[in-house]
């Protein structure tokens, strides 16, 4: 039963920092019209400017809170010197420009960090356990990353609905040639909303990387799974994202974690524990599959 | 056929293919085994390459995911040379089939979708055979398995290289003669017609689904063969050769060549493969040290290629009739 709540929490983490770089993805491709593959290289980048200013500052929250506004600049500038180039172009276009992209930030992390992989430590007083429920401890870091991004997700969900930004990201989404002739200064409202984007995708790998490693191509494979994300929810919609990174997010750990013991009832303990991760991989792309063959355009997409 | 070779296309294709046909001559005869290979992998990937074009170039569908056929005729291959059936007579016809199957299930779900939609269905779907494959710890997991080629007794030798270069030219000649019939038959003006207003050809009573799926399908065919033939030329299997960084190289390559043309895909392969192999030295010259990291320059040069460079080397040649 606490195992079970553990993992629960595992998958809800990961959920949450799926969001996080989701999110980005879905504002730029809803208000733009932009396929951004390009969004895992900021979640890398991120991560990267946290390891050389949290050695720099020597302080784990220092160096997260100065990674931030330069992640932000950084989609600025890749906003300005290339995607704007690509709005109103095919999809084929974008899709061609920003995997260019990728290959760039990949080599370019190559030519300056290394190609060895770096580590950023758990901050000291994040480095133990904190008891949930009474006798069920949880690592305080993962907790704090449950803690920072549903705060986020809650930050977002205000700015977009609550405030003048949000009414015209919205307005953006439904319409973006009117906003345009109301007179609304579009360029700006563009490069305000990838700098969002890339801030968030660089807040969840800063934030994973304690976890595991800050390793060049660390944003490509959870990108992908942020594709599957936004599809699921509808391509657009922050409310659909959240609900399918949380979705994805359990399948991913619950699976990972319960099906190794599932499939030993009918298969060698090795193969079981081989197979599982793969199945539980598997598991999220099925979904998937059976949500588009029910709604083509995700769960809260668009109808055309 | 005189006629078609004054125009500067029609001359640069038949020096092109003249040259490729010889290849293995040349190479034997300045001794340059190392250009024979990368010349064997230029003509599997334009084979690979020609038949995204079917759907990408002629059918507007940015399939994401189209080096997934590389994996699946390469397993199937792979798994089928592990398990002691060699004969390529069962091994070939199993993977072309694989490939079907997987194509004509996938293309049944994302063409329902469209646009971006389809764009990362195809990429999503590609990555599960890749998770699938990397799984399968029987067959090396992550580190991929060592195969023997397929054996055609008494017919072909796959294991020289030359005989092998020259069935993977003559299967590139098939796949481009195909190409040529399938684009120009009234089924190809369909599917063009259909990636320029796909309302108007429904309207027109065309069932439209029924016609890219059956691109789609054909296309993942020939995709698979080219992952056979790329088994065999490494005699290895691995889940990279599916990755979906080769299924961006692909889309580079289709473009790069110029969409919806014959020998484009031809083209677009031999520049890719030439700047891959050449701009690493190249980048030396300009300071040691600094073609390690080649991509650098690589990757603004696709952006570049995404902006300005629309109908690829294709346009070049000068402009298309009909």
């Amino acid at each position: 039963m606490d195992y079970l709540l553990l993992q629960i929490l595992n998958g809800v983490q990961l959920g949450l920092l799926m969001f996080l770089l989701a999110a980005g993805l879905t504002l730029t491709f809803g208000i733009m019209d932009l396929v951004n593959l390009a969004h895992g290289s900021l979640y890398m980048m991120g991560a990267y400017f946290a390891w050389t200013l949290i050695g720099l500052t020597d302080s784990f929250v220092l160096g997260a809170l100065l990674a931030l506004p330069a992640t932000f600049l950084l989609g600025v500038l890749v906003e300005a010197v290339v995607m704007r180039r690509l709005y109103g172009r095919d999809h084929l276009d974008q899709v061609l420009a920003t995997f260019g992209l990728i290959l760039f930030f990949n080599e370019l992390v190559r030519a300056v960090w290394g190609p060895a992989g770096k580590s950023i430590a758990v901050p000291k007083f994040l480095a133990r356990t904190i008891e949930i429920l009474p006798g069920v401890p949880y690592p305080a870091y993962r907790f704090a990353i449950i803690a920072v991004a549903a705060l986020v997700a809650l930050l977002l969900a205000w700015l977009v609905a609550r405030t003048r930004l949000g009414m015209l990201i919205r307005a953006g989404a439904s319409n973006r040639r009117m906003i345009a002739a109301l007179g609304v200064n579009i360029e700006l409202l563009f490069s305000l909303v990838f700098g969002l984007g890339a801030v968030f995708a660089g807040l969840a790998g800063l934030m994973a990387a304690p976890i595991g490693s800050v390793k060049i191509g660390m944003g490509d494979d959870i990108l992908i799974l942020a594709f599957v994300i936004i599809v699921i929810g509808g391509i657009g919609s922050i409310k659909g994202a959240f609900i399918a990174a949380m979705v994805v997010g359990q399948i991913d750990i619950v699976g990972r974690a319960f099906l190794p013991d599932f499939l030993k009832t009918f298969m060698s303990s090795a193969a079981a524990s081989s197979a599982a991760p793969a199945i539980s991989q598997v598991l999220v792309y099925v979904v998937m599959a059976g949500v588009l063959v029910w709604r083509p355009t995700g769960l809260f997409g668009q109808r055309t | 056929m005189i006629a078609t070779l004054r125009t500067p296309r029609g001359l640069a294709t038949a020096v092109l293919l003249l040259a490729l046909a010889v290849l293995p001559l040349l190479t034997q005869a300045f001794d340059q085994r190392y250009l024979l290979s990368i010349g064997t992998r230029i003509v599997i990937w334009s084979i690979a390459a020609v038949s995204l074009n079917m759907i990408l170039g002629y059918g507007g569908l940015v399939s994401f995911g189209h080096a997934v056929f590389f994996g699946i005729g390469g397993y199937a291959v792979g798994i089928l040379s592990a398990n002691g059936l060699q004969s390529g007579w069962l091994q070939w016809p199993v993977a072309i089939a694989a490939s079907v199957f997987w194509a004509a299930l996938v293309g049944a779900l994302s063409l329902r979708t469209r646009g971006v939609y389809f764009i990362m269905i195809t990429l999503a779907f590609a990555q599960l055979i890749y998770y699938v494959s990397a799984g399968l710890e029987a067959y090396g997991g992550d580190d991929g398995l060592n195969i023997s080629r397929s054996r055609f007794t008494g017919l072909i030798d796959l294991r020289d290289k030359a005989s092998f270069y020259w069935l993977c030219f003559a299967l590139l000649l098939g796949t481009l003669w195909f190409c040529s019939r399938f684009a120009n038959s009234r089924f190809g003006f369909v599917l063009r017609g259909a990636k320029s207003n796909d309302l108007r050809m429904t309207a027109l009573g065309f069932p439209v689904f029924r016609y890219r799926l059956a691109a789609f399908t054909l296309s993942g065919a020939f995709g698979g063969l080219a992952g056979i033939l790329l088994a065999n030329e490494g005699a290895y299997v691995s889940p990279a050769m599916m990755s979906w960084v080769k299924s961006g190289d692909l889309i580079v390559i289709v473009v790069l060549g110029g969409m919806g043309t014959l020998f484009g895909p031809l083209y677009g392969t031999i520049a890719f493969f030439v700047l891959e192999e050449s701009l690493p030295p190249l980048l030396d010259l300009l300071r040691k040290g600094w073609g390690e990291y080649w991509q650098i320059v690589f990757g603004p040069l696709l952006v570049l290629i995404a902006l300005y460079a629309k109908g690829g080397i294709d346009s070049l040649l000068g402009r298309r009739h009909g």
